[in-house]
């Protein structure tokens, strides 16, 4: 009991911290005059600065340094009372969405997913569509990373929660000596990549709101717009080829940036085996895909097809969401591979979901090494990725999580189903909000949204997208009974 | 010369009796181990002392105020350079040389120049026999192939089988099949005798030859005495110690690799720094992994284990599993002399590799270079001719002058730059390296007076 109020004296300073973020919309709604999303917004922020105050307060006897097994607690807590916060706005004023709804439109919006179930997004007042790029950009590095970035109270114990946060299999690689400066460093880097985001699509023609709106999502690779018509509504070549660039550069780890950046050499990308997967996957898989679209004939031009495949597929399997095309009228084959890659490409440490470029390398090792064990039995063969020896306890737990990942998708899709949801909507809409990339296939394709859910299967997917962005243990091993063992 | 050694382990041992065997060196050795001193104070003409090598107390019993050069070679990295260190500092000692085997400190080239370490010279046993295995891998009909000068010349010990050129022909023929390429065979052996090689001895099958030459015709020179070898492709190393892994590292890139490790951390060491190598845990004498691991299409089988009975049986076992070439690590001579059945096709004694480097040092006037051959019995040696011509027995004469004794013989000459195979007419001049060939390790003294100047 004593942890978990420590855990939420700890929560209730994320509250507190989590208020000033509404500086944001507030700021929105004074520079185009809305009014009323003014007020809204202001008595949101004062909601959660007491709440959190409240909790802080009241819970300051109790207040102790974290322990490891409260860092899994207070992520998972923290996750919810965060996007409870953050769905407030918009039930109380535009777009007056219903509770299950702003509670989706919240989570996808901080887990990056970037399904909405909102249409008529071009008439939204400003402010509303301000702040669902803005939660994706807060999801996108994490909220906990933040804090432990400005909140001295997380201080020593912060590595339990990054490390229960950060996505990724191998956590203990510190930038920094401290973790704090860690925190900073990541934040650093991924505010500097944003603002230069924002400035590229400027260039390339956009509007300096639409530019902040698609800035924020890209880097997040989130996939919230502010049209309805996602990109396409710019039917931009400079617009996509500065989108593909940066929703590339979010799917490297945050932490080679900053090797690069911090040393001034761009070779700590190439020593990053994540990168060079990233970079060759995707190539091949544009190359691949624009073959099989091309020979279906579905467009005559060869130019055309590779633009839209191109954008398509980099947009989907860095798990943003943006849609300049409907891939659910291409062959099934493309479609599904673009679902595919949205599992495996996105980097360890970057804002991508799914199950990590580096775990499906260290699978596909892991069975290189089965086969080379059958015809040397006696052989010593460490699993290596790029050099470096992967330990075995690292290469069982990325097996354990796998494993676990493929069966969450499984027991999603048949709840789905078990709502009367047609069977490749359900898998679509399963894998699409697990690897938090937003659009699938049927009912939930690319030309619709996911307001047409039912109120249940609207709840399923919310499981699916938190699941997805905490990595399912963090969360999970909450209902394991050795967690609340004394 | 008064010489101080650090260490009294197999190799410290080795060299304090080398350097003990001539009369104008005085050796003291110092080691921890009072019951090793002893055992090396029975054996051989030094004195001993007790203690740890790097305290300055001790190094002052064992008498480094007046010592020439200093040699450590404990086990320690750290207390051989800690010990140059300090007689540097404190006694001004004039030549300090030292065993460094961790690659990670003798990779850093600043660390050994002048003002930094005050090591004049190290050694690391480890690596030279790595090279040592390695030009043997990468000449597979040698026996033996030791370098003069720098490595211009090769001295090159083999077979002779059939399908040489030279085979069953007489030496003086060598001139009609390779007339530009220069080479000289330097000794034959016969059924283990020595036959001295002159213009009309014939070489036959089964031979041991001994012949020299400047690099780049080492390998025109071999298919005289041999019918060419075909290249070896698939390599398989027994232990995975410091030299098998060294090893492993310096061939991976170019053959196929497998090294047999027994430990199994430390096999896990080792397969986690290796890139291409196969790593294997198990043990060499092991027929079945052996089977498994395609012994008998493995072209070289290296035994490099720290225990020598194990190098000497696992290479027998690959070579009677069908193994082109075996080779076995052994460090006691006497070792060597058992394999001449021809059981283990080549032996390395680490000891005269290292040994060869040690006295390049050491030996400040003529002798730079000794190589131990046939173990131990013959020997080669680089002399550099010091004096002028009124003072010296060599200088300014022809080699067929001179007043060799029997089974000694002049082989090749290095001038400057210029690598000269020796003929009966080729005149000496001052600061030449004269290369020879001993077949009678004994006959070193009567040659060392010959060529020492007045």
């Amino acid at each position: 009991m004593r942890s978990i109020l420590a855990v939420i004296n700890v929560l209730g300073a994320l509250l507190a911290l989590f208020s000033a973020f509404f500086v944001l919309p507030v700021a929105t709604a004074l520079i185009y005059g809305e009014t009323a999303e003014l007020w809204n917004y202001l008595q949101c922020a004062g909601l959660s600065l007491t709440v959190g105050l409240a909790l802080l307060l009241l819970t300051r006897r109790y207040r102790a340094e974290l322990k490891p097994r409260d860092g899994y607690l207070l992520v998972s807590l923290s996750w919810l009372a965060v996007t409870l916060v953050a769905a407030l706005p918009m039930m109380l004023g535009a777009p007056h969405l219903s509770f299950t709804d702003a509670y989706y439109e919240s989570m996808s919006g901080l887990s990056t997913t970037g399904a909405t179930v909102i249409s008529g997004l071009d008439s939204l007042p400003h402010t509303v569509n301000l702040w669902r790029h803005a939660l994706h950009w807060l999801g996108g590095m994490g909220i906990i990373v933040l804090a432990v970035a400005i909140l001295p109270l997380l201080g020593v114990g912060g590595m339990q929660m990054y490390r229960a946060e950060a996505p990724g299999p191998v956590k203990d690689a510190k930038l920094t000596p401290r973790i704090t400066e860690t925190a900073k460093a990541l934040w650093l880097v991924y505010a500097g990549i944003t603002v230069a985001c924002m400035i590229a699509l400027m260039l390339a023609g956009m509007g300096p709101f639409d530019a902040v709106c698609h800035a924020f999502s890209a880097m997040a690779l989130g996939g919230f717009s502010n049209h309805d018509s996602s990109v396409a509504f710019y039917n931009s070549a400079a617009i996509e080829s500065v989108l593909m660039i940066f929703m590339v550069i979010a799917a490297i780890n945050f932490s080679t940036h900053f090797v690069a950046i911090r040393r001034g050499d761009p070779s700590a990308y190439r020593r990053d085996p994540e990168a060079r997967w990233v970079v060759i996957w995707l190539a091949v898989s544009i190359l691949l895909l624009t073959v099989v679209v091309y020979q279906s004939g579905m467009h005559e031009n060869l130019g055309a097809t590779l633009r839209q495949v191109a954008f398509m597929t980099i947009s989907m399997a860095t798990t943003t969401g943006f849609v300049t095309a409907d891939y659910s009228t291409w062959p099934v084959f493309a479609a599904m591979w673009m679902l595919f890659l949205t599992c495996v490409i996105p980097s360890t440490g970057s804002t991508g979901g799914g199950i990590k470029l580096f775990r499906a390398l260290i699978l596909i090792k892991q069975f290189a090494r089965e086969m080379f064990l059958l015809v040397h039995p006696q052989a010593v063969a460490p699993l290596r990725i790029g050099g470096q020896v992967v330990a075995n306890r690292v290469a069982f737990s990325v097996l354990a999580f796998i494993f676990v990942y493929f069966i969450s998708i499984v027991v999603l899709t048949f709840g789905l189903l078990l709502t009367g949801m047609d069977f490749v909507s359900a898998f679509t809409a399963a894998v699409s909000s697990m690897n938090n990339a937003g659009p699938g296939l049927g009912l939930v394709g690319p030309a619709t949204n996911y307001g047409v859910l039912s109120d249940t299967q609207t709840w399923i997917c919310t499981l699916a997208m938190f699941l997805g962005r905490i990595e399912l243990f963090t969360f999970l091993v909450l209902f394991s009974p050795t967690f609340w063992r004394k | 010369m008064k010489v101080l050694i650090l260490g009294a382990g197999q190799v410290g041992r080795t060299a304090a009796w080398h350097l003990a065997r001539e009369p104008d060196n005085e050796v003291t050795v110092i080691d921890t181990d009072e019951e090793i001193l002893r055992d090396l104070q029975g054996r051989i003409d030094v004195r001993t002392v007790a203690g740890n090598a790097s305290y300055p107390a001790v190094l002052e019993a064992a008498g480094i105020a007046d010592t020439d050069i200093l040699v450590a070679l404990t086990s320690s990295d750290e207390v051989n350079m800690v010990a140059c260190e300090i007689a540097s500092a404190l006694y001004r000692t004039p030549t300090k040389i030292a065993r460094i085997r961790a690659p990670e400190y003798t990779s850093q080239d600043r660390l050994f120049a002048a003002g930094a370490l005050a090591v004049d010279v190290w050694i690391s046993p480890e690596q030279l026999v790595t090279e040592y295995i390695e030009r043997l891998i990468q000449h597979p009909g040698a026996l033996q192939i030791v370098d003069f000068a720098d490595g211009r010349v090769r001295l090159v010990g083999m077979l002779a089988r059939k399908g040489g050129l030279l085979v069953g022909q007489q030496l003086r023929t060598l001139r009609d099949h390779m007339p530009n390429a220069d080479a000289r065979i330097a000794a034959i052996y016969r059924k283990g005798r020595f036959v001295p090689p002159e213009g009309e001895t014939a070489i036959e099958e089964g031979d041991e030859i001994f012949f020299v030459a400047a690099r780049d015709n080492i390998a025109r020179m071999m298919g005289e005495i041999t019918r060419t070898e075909e290249r070896v492709r698939k390599v398989l190393i027994a232990g995975g110690g410091n030299i098998g892994f060294r090893l492993a590292r310096a061939l991976e890139k170019q053959y196929q690799v497998k090294l047999i490790e027994r430990d199994a951390q430390r096999a896990r060491r080792i397969a986690e720094r290796l890139e291409a190598t196969i790593v294997l845990h198990g043990d060499a004498q092991d027929e079945e992994l052996l089977i498994e691991e395609n012994i008998d299409s493995t072209d070289v089988f290296a035994a490099v284990t720290n225990s020598e009975e194990a190098n000497v049986l696992s290479a027998m076992l690959a070579k009677r599993l069908g193994a082109r070439k075996v080779m076995a690590l052994i460090n006691r001579p006497t070792y060597g002399e058992l394999m001449e059945n021809r059981s283990i096709d080549v032996t390395i004694s680490p000891q005269t590799v290292f040994i060869g480097t040690l006295l390049e040092h050491v030996r400040k006037g003529d002798v730079v270079r000794v190589h131990s051959l046939r173990s131990g019995s013959a020997e080669a040696l680089e002399t550099v001719v010091h004096g002028t011509q009124d003072r010296s027995r060599v200088i300014g004469r022809r080699i067929e002058e001179l007043a060799l004794p029997a089974g000694a013989a002049i082989v090749a000459i290095v001038r400057v730059e210029q690598v000269i195979i020796a003929h009966h007419d080729t005149r000496i001049e001052p600061e030449d390296h004269v290369i020879m060939f001993l077949a009678d390790r004994r006959q070193v003294d009567a040659v060392q007076r010959l060529f020492h100047s007045e």
